[in-house]
Formats: C-alpha cells, structure tokens, sequence
C-alpha cells in the first residue's frame, strides 16, 4: 500500500466529492438526500485512507512519512509536499473522524441549503487535512487561510441570529492574525531559501530575527488557539455558529494554533520561544482562571462550553511551551481529547436545541427523567471534560501539569486551580440541566436519542474511553518526533547561550 | 527609407482595421454595429497572436520612438485581452441601453492602439503621444450615452482633470528635456548618470504626478469614483482594467529605464502614494452603497498594492507588479461581467444591495462573484492572494517592512468589505430577483475568470516564469 498517495487521498478525496455534489440535480427533496450520502460516504472513505495511513506509520521514527511530492514553484523552492510525524498524524484522524460524526448529526438539522452545505464541510475537510499534512510553508499556509472561507460561509448561512456579526469577527480576527504570518514566512524564504518545513525545521534563524518572527507567528496562532486577550471571537463564532460548526471549530480549528506552536513555533525559534516562555504562562494561566470562572456564570450552554474550551486550550500552551516531553505530549493528547470531548458536547447541546430551539439553561432541568441515554452521554463527556481518571482528559491534562511542574512551579499551581474550577462549572451544568424535578410543560414530551444520534455519539464515547484507557496507542508514534524536538530545542538554546557567552 | 515594421505589426493592424471599420460604419447599411464589435473583437485577437508571436528579442523602430520587448509583449497581451472582453461585454449593453452606435467600436479600438503604443513608447515624445490618444479617445467613451447626465458629466470630469495631468506631464517632461538635451529614453538614462539638476527632480516628479493620475493613485485619485460611476459600465469595465495596466507599465518603465538615477528622489513620492493608495482604497470602499464605486475605491487599493512593486524598484519588484497586474486583470473583468449582469425588470442596477439573495436565485453567479471578491480580498486558494505575495515578497527581500505591514493591514480592512458583498449575496434573503438570461458572453467572461482565479493556485510557475522573464528585459537581464 505504501506506494499509495494515502495523505493526498486523504485531502482531496473530500474536495472530489464536493465536486460531485455541484453536479447533482433534479428535485429539492432528492438532491438534499444524494448530497448528504455523498458527503457521508467521501468522508467516511477518507477516514478510512487516513486509518490506513495510520497503519503505515512506523512509530518508531521521528521522521516526517508517507510524504507525497510534487513540483510546484521550481524556480523558487517552494513545492507540493505532504507527509506526517507523530506531531500531525492524529490531527489527521481527529479531522477525518469528527467531518462524517458532523455530517451525520446535521442530517435532521440542516433543512436548509442542504447541497451548499455539504460542500462547505467537505472543502472543509480538505481545507484541515491538508493543513495537517502540509510540508511546505506556502502550502501550509494556503491551507491554514483557505479554512476561513467554507468556515464563514457555514456560520454566515446555517448560523444563529446574530450570524452575520459572529462571521465576519471569525474571519477578520483570524485573518489579521494569519497575514503577519505571511509577512514572517515570506522574511523567512529569504533566510532559508526555502519554505521546505523540514528543511527550515533543520535551518536555524538568526537570534537577532527569530523574536520578530516569533511574534507574526504567535499573532497568528493566538488567535486561533485562542489565547486571552484574543479569545473573543470564540464565543461569538460559537454560539451563532450551527451545531456542525461549533464542533469543527472546537474540534479542529483551535486545535491549528496549538499545531502551529508545536510545529513551527518552538522548533524554529527556540531562542524566542525561550525568552517569551513566561508571557505565553501568564497569558494562560490568566485564560485558564479568568475563563473558568467566565464560564461559571454563562446563562447560555453554548458559550459556557465555549469558554471551557478557551481554558482547556490554556493547558495546551502552557505544555507547548514548558518544551518538555511529558508536557508536550501531554498538550497534543490534551488537544485530541478536547477535539473529542468538546465537540461531543457542542453535539449534546445540539440535541437538546434541535429539540427545544433553545440554548438557555434555566430553560432545561430534569432531563433525565425522560432521557436516559441522553443524560448518560452527556454524563461520560462532562467528566471527561473535568478529567476524571479513565476518561481522555485526565491523561491530556496530568501530563501537561506534569510538565509545567517540572519548568515553573507557580505556573503549575495556578494552572491547577483551573481544574477545580472546570469540575465546578461543568458539574453545575450538568446538575442545571440534567437533573432537578421536570417541571416545563414542553418537556415532559421531550424524546430520547435517537438511533441515528446513538450512532453519532457511540464511536465518540468509544474513542474518549480508549484515549483515557489505553493512551500508549496514542502516546507512543508521538513519542519519537516529540523528543527528537525537545532535544534540538535545547541544542539549539544551549548553542545560543554559548555564542551569548562568548559574546560577552 | 520605410523605417522596420517588424515590431509595430500588432499595431498596424488594429491602427488599419479601426479606419477601416470607420469607413464601414460611416458608408455602411443603417446599423452595423454588431457587425463592427464583432469584427472588431476578431482585430484585437489577430492583433493578440501576432502580439504572441513578437516573444524574443528586444527591437527598436522608429528612429527609436518605439521598443518592443519581453516586457511590452506581457503587458500589451494583458491589454489586449481587456480590451477584447470589455468589448464582448459591451454588446449586449448597447443594444439594450439603444445605443448601439459604431462609433463605440472604432473609438475602443483607437483607445487599445494609444495603450499599446503607450506600453512600447521610448521617448517622452512618443509617450506623450500615445497617452493622448488613449485619453481623448477614452474620454469619448465615458460620454458615450451623450443623453445621459451623468455619463456626460463623468466624460467632462474626466476630460478636464484628465487635462491637467497631461498639462502636469507635459511641463515635467519639457523640464526633463531642457536639463538632459534629449527626450530619447536611453539617451536620458545616459544624461542623468552623472550628476542630477535639480531642475530634472521636479521635472521627473510632474512626470510621476502625470502618470499617478493616470493610474488612479491616491492623492490624484478623486476623478476615479465618479468617472467610474458615471460612465457606461462596459466602458467602465475597460477603465478599470485597459488603460491601468498600460499606464503601469509605462510607469513602470519610465521610472526604473531613463529615471533610473534618480530612484532615489522619486522612490519615497512612489512609496507615498503607494501606502496612501492602500490606506485610501481600503477604508473609503466600505461606505459605499453603489457596487461601481465601491470597485472604483477597490481598483484603487490595488493599485496601492501594485505600486509596492514599483516601490521597490528592481526586477523582483517589477515582477510582483507583472503578476499582480495579470491575476488583476482576470478578477476585474470577471466582476465587471458580474456587474454587467445586474439587471432589474430590463433595467440595469447598481445597489449592492440588489444583490441580496443571489446565492439562491443566481447560484452560478454568486459563486463567480464571491470568487473574484475572495481572491480580490487576498484569501487563498485564491488567485489573488499570489498576487500580494509576490509584491510583499519584492518588498521584504528589499526591507521595506513598514510599507507590506500596512500592506497587509490594509488587506484585512479591505476584506470587510469584499465580504459584505459575499455576506449579501449568501446570508441575507432575496428582495427582488435579478433578470435571468440575456447574458451575451457576460456569463462566459464569468465562468472563464472564476475558473482562471479558482485554478491558478494549481499551476502558478508558468505565469510567475513569464513575468520574471519579462521584467528580466527591462533590466537588460
């Protein structure tokens, strides 16, 4: 299989199908049913190329795999270049999984537009995996920037009433962000003479250029995270945004700023890195406390979970950061299990509201009286949330802690305030919700999952137990690339030091 | 002794073909105006081949008046092809506005042969000369719907101001003449070699002033939304393409051929009116309400984006302008089609507003428009975002950081409102539907630009190739 294209399928194979479904005519009933077995069916074939490209990798090494290349810019050393490591490998996968869970669950919600619909989340996909897979900084960043477009047309069409506002801040807040990377990455063609990611990975930047270069990256990747103070657009983007849409944004969309930290980042400009270590603490630990307790008081269920995720991702940048292994891996595994278990809740509020038509709590409570399953689920993913042992987010968030612990005390003592915190808002919106006397009228008709959202939720349920379970299935092909990292990272700080020494 | 019409053939021809097709229209049956734009399109693509043809060698004509080389062959097929679609455009405009007159072919002929003229000029004399032709034959055209009150006050607007730049650049270049001898385009290279008169500075700046107006550069930039406007729209889609690609190359070549010594004296007005360009396109454009002013401040934005090439004065630069001008070119016309193609109950409108809904009742249209509106934005996949990354790229290898930082922050601001236009046309509900059909080739300029802009991130290298090797010749690489 090995000489297969697998992460050029696995990228374009969605776009393929996108093509497909601009062709498909005829009535309005029939289009909407042939658009979404299409889409269902290119993205669960995607998945299915991405696993088998999971089965390719060989974890044992650092280097970059299944790279697929071609000529592009000759003149200028900038190409076609796709391949994985185990940084990027499961950002894969929790793009390929998540795209047919949200086609899926949109199946009943999006009556509307359906055909445009389905087009947007498959260019979507092509948009994220080939983000994932880039190995060219131009690549790269066609991939990072051409997300925008389906994204704002998902929240701008399918959204909520104050779409237009929550579209057009996604996409400006974002795209500031991304043009100071282009101007970074252009003032490092020069330097590198190249934008072959490996290459530059190898390159080491100028001490004197690598803090400015570092902050056009960071101005770019905080936003995306999001990190406080830049984390606004968030909760706009998902409360508007249809439920699909929210979980691609936690699930994926945050999950590229902490990607571009652990890729580009770190290893390009460990000197900067180093030096602004304790800015990107403060920010976080600021995030995780401030958020945390933001999300306490959110009478909406959108945005309190929103607001969770800003937190959570604050666990993420301080492990990237901490540039340890434990904290390193700890934050990739934490991004997987927050991909899963956000977008599974983005996916409980989305049952409830198709429902209900509202997002308020005070407007639920007693839920479980008439929805077993659904408060069993809800319940699996809250915990998961707070971290319970046994469930994904225990894993993500010890290692990160672990980590941080080990590079600055304080950071680590604050940072753990925040899972208090997370238990104490999650458990008060599961209590909100879930339990009390059923008293609305409207609700004691409420119905329990369906057969089609047990089968939405089922495979999630299922990956955030194997995350929490068994996370050597995930920790291990990281391992190697991860410390490969760490140890040019120190390397390249100890060379530094050394030339400052001498310098002196 | 006939002097070698070797280079100068394109020009001949659509010189010999707009008399002829003057005499066919004066002599001619009752109204052969179709006729003429059609054999007049066919000109301007025998012209093109030939054009194509030239690729080579660089060859002066005329005593030297003329030069054609890598670099006049790029930009003239670039102002070939405007001119050729806004003409296909115009059809179906004139006769459903009644004013199929033969005239309108003829002029736009003449008006292409003054850009292309102006693209090969190697003397101030000819420059000047050429400039003319294109200006007086363009002013014609804004006034072509000689009933209308605003398209009347759009060409006397443009008349008169579009005088005084001449004015302008006639004054520089007499200045120019009087410090170096010579108006011969070497021969002024030659002279400013050593030693520069101060005299020649102002004289080269009343040059740039001429020429920045022509372009539409902030600050000489105030006719541009009203000419734009108020001329008729096919007319309008030609002025935002045609005559500014031509004026940028011979800006272009003026400034970095015989003023060469002098970059230092103009480079700081070309790196003003560059970021003013930017800061004035992006944040005038978002009160509009009337689509042709709002491209009117957009072509002026990219105009600012095009002048950081320039700006930076040496062949990567000239480069960047090269490629953003090519990928300009496809994107405005494809959304001046766009335009072309809002019509209300026979009637043509102009609102961005009418645009509401169109995702529903035009989905093909709305795809192109949010296409060109996207790439025009700077967004990748994008066409137009390898635009600006060629001209941030020219402007970084040079250290000019400041002007591609407002570069690109001018970038996000214009994109509030290439988005508006998207956000109307797919969010909102639609008001009152556009007619259907009627389209006249509007929607196969459409179809064929989206595509070039939506594709072009695929194979990028020939065209990059191409402007390198054009802007190559014009520094005797």
């Amino acid at each position: 299989m090995s000489e297969w294209p697998l992460l050029t399928i696995t990228t374009f194979l969605p776009l393929l199908g996108a093509a497909f479904i601009v062709t498909i005519r005829g009535e309005a009933q029939a289009v909407a049913r042939n658009a979404r077995n299409v889409a269902m069916a290119t993205s669960l074939l995607s998945l299915l190329v991405s696993v088998l490209a999971w089965a390719e990798f060989d974890p044992a090494s650092a280097d970059f795999q299944l790279i697929d290349q071609a000529q592009w810019l000759p003149g200028f050393a900038i190409n076609y270049k796709m391949g994985v490591d185990g940084i990027s490998l499961f950002f894969v996968l929790l793009s390929t999984f998540l795209t047919p869970i949200c086609i899926l669950s949109s199946y009943e919600a999006v009556r509307v537009r359906v055909k445009e619909y389905m087009i947007a989340f498959l260019v979507l996909e092509t948009m994220m995996v080939g983000m994932f897979c880039a190995l060219d900084l131009v690549l790269f960043y066609i991939f990072f920037e051409g997300v925008l477009i389906p994204m704002f047309i998902i929240i701008g069409v399918w959204g909520g009433p104050r779409r237009v506002y929550a579209a057009f801040k996604f996409f400006l807040y974002t795209l500031l962000g991304s043009v100071l990377l282009l101007l970074a990455l252009i003032a490092m063609y020069y330097d590198a003479h190249t934008t072959d990611i490996p290459t530059m990975l190898a390159h080491s930047f100028p001490v004197t250029m690598q803090p400015w270069l570092w902050l056009a990256f960071f101005a770019s990747f905080a936003v995306k995270v999001p990190m406080w103070p830049v984390h606004t657009w968030l909760p706009d983007a998902h409360v508007e945004a249809p439920t699909a849409g929210s979980v691609i944004l936690a699930g994926v969309l945050l999950k590229m700023g902490g990607y571009g930290f652990i890729r580009f980042s770190v290893p390009m400009f460990p000197v900067a890195s180093h030096d602004f270590a304790p800015l990107i603490y403060t920010l976080s630990v600021v995030a995780v406390i401030y958020t945390s307790l933001v999300a306490l008081v959110q009478e909406d269920m959108k945005k309190l979970i929103a607001y969770s995720s800003v937190a959570h991702m604050g666990f993420v940048t301080i492990g990237v950061f901490t540039v340890k292994v434990q904290g390193l891996e700890g934050a990739l595994f934490q991004m997987l299990s927050h991909g899963v278990v956000s977008g599974a809740l983005f996916l409980c509020v989305g049952v409830v509201y198709d429902r209900m038509h509202s997002r308020d709590i005070a407007r639920y409570g007693g839920l479980v009286h008439r929805m077993p399953f659904y408060a069993f689920t809800f319940m699996v993913f809250t915990l998961a949330s707070v971290g319970l042992p046994g469930t994904s987010g225990f894993v993500g968030e010890f290692l990160s802690l672990l980590g941080a612990f080990q590079a600055n005390t304080w950071v680590a003592l604050l940072a753990a305030t925040g899972v208090i915190l997370g238990a104490a808002y999650m458990l008060y919106l599961y209590r909100r919700v879930i339990f009390g006397k059923l008293e609305r009228e409207d609700l004691k008709s409420i119905l329990d999952l369906s057969p089609r959202e047990i089968a939405v939720f089922a495979p999630m349920i299922l990956v955030v137990f194997w995350l929490g379970i068994y996370p050597s299935s995930f920790l291990t092909p990281m391992h190697a690339s991860v410390a490969r990292l760490v140890a040019n990272y120190h390397v390249a700080l100890q060379a530094a030091q050394g030339l400052s020494v001498a310098a002196r | 002794m006939l002097p070698d019409l070797g280079p100068v053939v394109p020009e001949l021809i659509v010189a010999v073909a707009a008399m002829g097709l003057l005499m066919v229209g004066v002599f001619g049956r009752a109204n052969a105006t179709r006729t003429l734009c059609g054999l007049a399109i066919l000109v301007l693509f025998v012209a093109l081949v030939f054009e194509t043809g030239l690729t080579g060698t660089r060859a002066e004509t005329f005593g030297g008046m003329f030069v054609v080389d890598g670099f006049a062959v790029y930009a003239k097929i670039l102002v070939l092809i405007a001119a050729a679609a806004s003409l296909a455009m115009s059809i179906g405009w004139l006769r459903r506005e009644g004013a199929e007159r033969f005239e309108f072919p003829v002029i736009l002929l003449f008006a292409t042969l003054g850009m292309l003229m102006m693209v090969s000029a190697n003397n101030l004399i000819s420059l000047y000369l050429s400039l003319e032709l294109q200006s007086l034959s363009l002013y014609v055209l804004a006034a072509f719907q000689r009933d209308n009150s605003r398209s009347t006050e759009a060409g006397l607007k443009y008349f008169v101001l579009g005088s005084l730049a001449s004015g302008m650049l006639l004054y520089g270049s007499s200045l120019v003449y009087g410090f170096a001898g010579t108006t011969a385009f070497d021969g002024l290279a030659h002279a400013f070699g050593n030693g520069i008169p101060l005299g020649a500075t102002i004289g080269v700046i009343f040059v740039l002033t001429g020429l920045a107006f022509k372009v539409a550069a902030v600050p000489f930039h105030m006719w541009t939304p009203d000419v734009y406007e108020g001329a008729p729209t096919p007319v309008t889609a030609l002025f935002a393409v045609g005559p500014k690609i031509a004026a940028f190359a011979l800006l272009v070549r003026v400034m970095v051929g015989p003023f060469s010594a002098l970059t230092d004296q103009w480079l700081q007005v070309v790196v003003f009116i560059s970021a003013a360009s930017m800061i004035l396109g992006a944040f005038a454009a978002i009160a509009q309400s009337n689509i042709k002013r709002l491209m009117a401040y957009s072509s002026i934005g990219h105009v600012g984006y095009a002048l950081i090439g320039l700006a930076v004065g040496d062949q990567t630069g000239v480069r960047g302008v090269l490629i953003y001008l090519a990928i300009y070119l496809f994107m405005t016309l494809g959304t001046w089609a766009a335009i072309l193609a809002m019509r209300q109950k026979g009637r043509a409108v102009e609102g961005i507003s009418d645009l509401a809904g169109l995702a529903k009742t035009h989905p093909g249209m709305a795809l192109a428009l949010a296409i060109f509106m996207f790439s025009m934005a700077g967004i990748p996949p994008m066409a137009g975002f390898w635009g600006k990354l060629y001209v941030f790229m020219a402007a970084i290898d040079k250290g000019m950081v400041t002007l591609a930082v407002i570069g690109v922050l001018t970038s996000v601001v214009g994109a509030y409102y290439y988005l508006r236009i998207v956000k109307v046309m797919y969010f909102d509900e639609p008001a009152e539907v556009l007619d259907h059909g009627g389209g006249d080739g509007l929607g196969f300029v459409m179809g064929v630009t989206a595509l070039v802009i939506l594709f072009f991130t695929l194979i990028p290298a020939p065209l990059v190739t191409q402007a390198g090797a054009a802007a190559a010749t014009l520094f005797g690489g």
